[in-house]
């Protein structure tokens, strides 16, 4: 490998612009995992099966694993931590806890990642679209129940929340 | 797991992009969306001297109608054509299909230009070529040349691609009044390869079936086209007795051979199943396209 096959890839990662050379050949999660350090994102089976490495590449998922980085010049790439820290999957975060939506945790990531796309795309989903939606994702440890649960209660609280948000707007009008 | 070494060039178009596969031989690949090949690379099944990326080429991604028919750009990804109000209107088996090609993830990144380059005989899109009679625009150094889907795929993973040709574009007709479609296929699981899977694209007036193609992917050595069948429904109203006939053909015309998991018994048994229950959908009254 020859310097002539270095790439100099700037992109932007959780809100942060990142520059880096890379190898053609790295993949994006191992980009993310040992370039900059952000191990949220999990490898797993490396060839584009289990979903454990899925994030969010200009707002959709990708297989970390099936990416290379030297693609992604000037992409927006966001990870479990991007999402954990800007507080926007808090309320999923929270549903999986309780009902006990993970085991291992190793598929996690990965779940939280490919969940957020689908509640983003398809608010009110029912059981089957999620079942659907995360058919890409292996979890060897739940059995899937916890994890649908999970994400259909986050389904239906934000709804919730956001009649409510809504319910208050209007009566805070007609106070006003 | 990990790729090995190989040299990389972004191709900022693609009169680039031909130039540099000109240049470099069978060493170079194209890389698109990359969910093929990238699996190849990371289990050492290929190993390329160069990657040559079109993925992000200005026009080569989107959906179009030009005339009498439907234009995709190669970049078009899965996800394009499954959320596509056009592909829906006018070819709804086609949306149909691409939210069956594997998972949500790789819809996203995944093209329908690297799928027909690549010619797996168990993708839908190769297939639904077949079907549809669309043509394949190919672009080298030399100049451009369309050709027909039907005798583009010649052998395992093989096609009528010449070594410095990139794959541009793929025209599709716009079906015609009374065209009816239909598509299906048998998975273990969600997202996985099809045991058998088929599209099936046939024009009904008066009563009777005519212009139909029935294309084949996942069970045998390249997407087919049973002709067979084909010939058993045209003429035909598709009725129970037309159905029998054109299953009894699928012997001959598919030329079945095993998977992993099911013998080729059982795939040819399936795609008789298949074909009974596609040409029951192809006739539903809401499934023609009307006058």
């Amino acid at each position: 490998m020859t310097t002539e096959h270095i790439v100099n890839l700037t992109l932007n990662v959780n809100g942060e612009s990142v520059s880096r050379a890379v190898e053609p050949r790295t993949h994006l999660i191992d980009f993310l995992r040992n370039d900059l350090g952000l191990t949220g994102s999990h490898t797993g089976c490396e060839h584009g099966v289990c979903g454990a490495c899925t994030v969010l590449v200009d707002g959709e998922i990708v297989r970390g694993c099936l990416t290379l980085a030297c693609q992604l010049q000037g992409a927006e790439v966001q990870t479990v931590e991007g999402l954990t820290e800007s507080g926007a999957i808090a309320d999923l975060q929270t549903a999986f806890h309780q009902r006990n939506a993970l085991q291992c945790g190793y598929c996690t990531p990965g779940m939280l990642v490919c969940a957020t796309a689908l509640l983003n795309q398809k608010p009110h989903a029912s059981r089957e679209e999620i079942r659907e939606y995360l058919s890409g994702n292996y979890c060897r440890c739940t059995g899937y129940e916890a994890i649908v649960d999970a994400i259909e209660t986050t389904a239906k609280n934000r709804s919730a929340g956001k009649k409510l948000g809504a319910a208050a707007n209007t009566t805070a009008k007609e106070a006003a | 797991m990990k790729a090995p070494p190989f040299a990389y060039q972004r191709a900022e178009s693609l009169e680039r992009a031909c130039a540099l596969l000109a240049a470099h031989g069978s060493g170079a690949r194209i890389l698109a969306g990359g969910q093929s090949l990238i699996p190849t690379l990371n289990l050492r099944l290929s190993q390329p001297d160069l990657l040559i990326d079109i993925s992000q080429i200005a026009g080569m991604r989107g959906i179009r109608v030009d005339g009498n028919e439907m234009v995709l750009g190669a970049l078009t990804r899965h996800a394009d054509i499954e959320h596509s109000a056009s592909v829906k209107q006018h070819f709804p088996a086609l949306a149909e299909a691409a939210a069956q090609i594997a998972h949500p993830a790789i819809r996203n990144r995944g093209t329908i230009g690297g799928s027909i380059a690549l010619a797996d005989p168990a993708a839908e899109w190769p297939a639904a070529a077949l079907a549809f009679d669309m043509s394949i625009t190919l672009a080298s150094s030399r100049g451009e040349r369309r050709v027909k889907a039907d005798g583009f795929f010649t052998a395992l993973f093989e096609t009528g691609m010449a070594a410095d040709e990139v794959l541009k574009s793929i025209q599709i007709p716009l079906p015609a009044a009374g065209a009816c479609t239909s598509f299906g296929e048998l998975t273990r699981r969600s997202g996985d390869y099809a045991i058998a899977g088929a599209f099936v694209n046939a024009c009904k007036t008066g009563g009777k079936l005519s212009a139909t193609r029935i294309a084949y992917f996942g069970v045998s050595t390249r997407p087919v086209l049973a002709r067979g069948a084909m010939a058993a429904l045209d003429g035909s109203s598709g009725d129970a007795a037309a159905s029998a006939a054109a299953q009894a053909c699928l012997e001959k015309d598919l030329s079945v051979i095993a998977d992993l998991y099911n013998s080729p018994a059982t795939k040819l048994h399936l795609s008789r199943v298949l074909l009974g229950r596609l040409l029951n959908k192809l006739l539903a009254p809401s499934a023609v396209k009307p006058a």
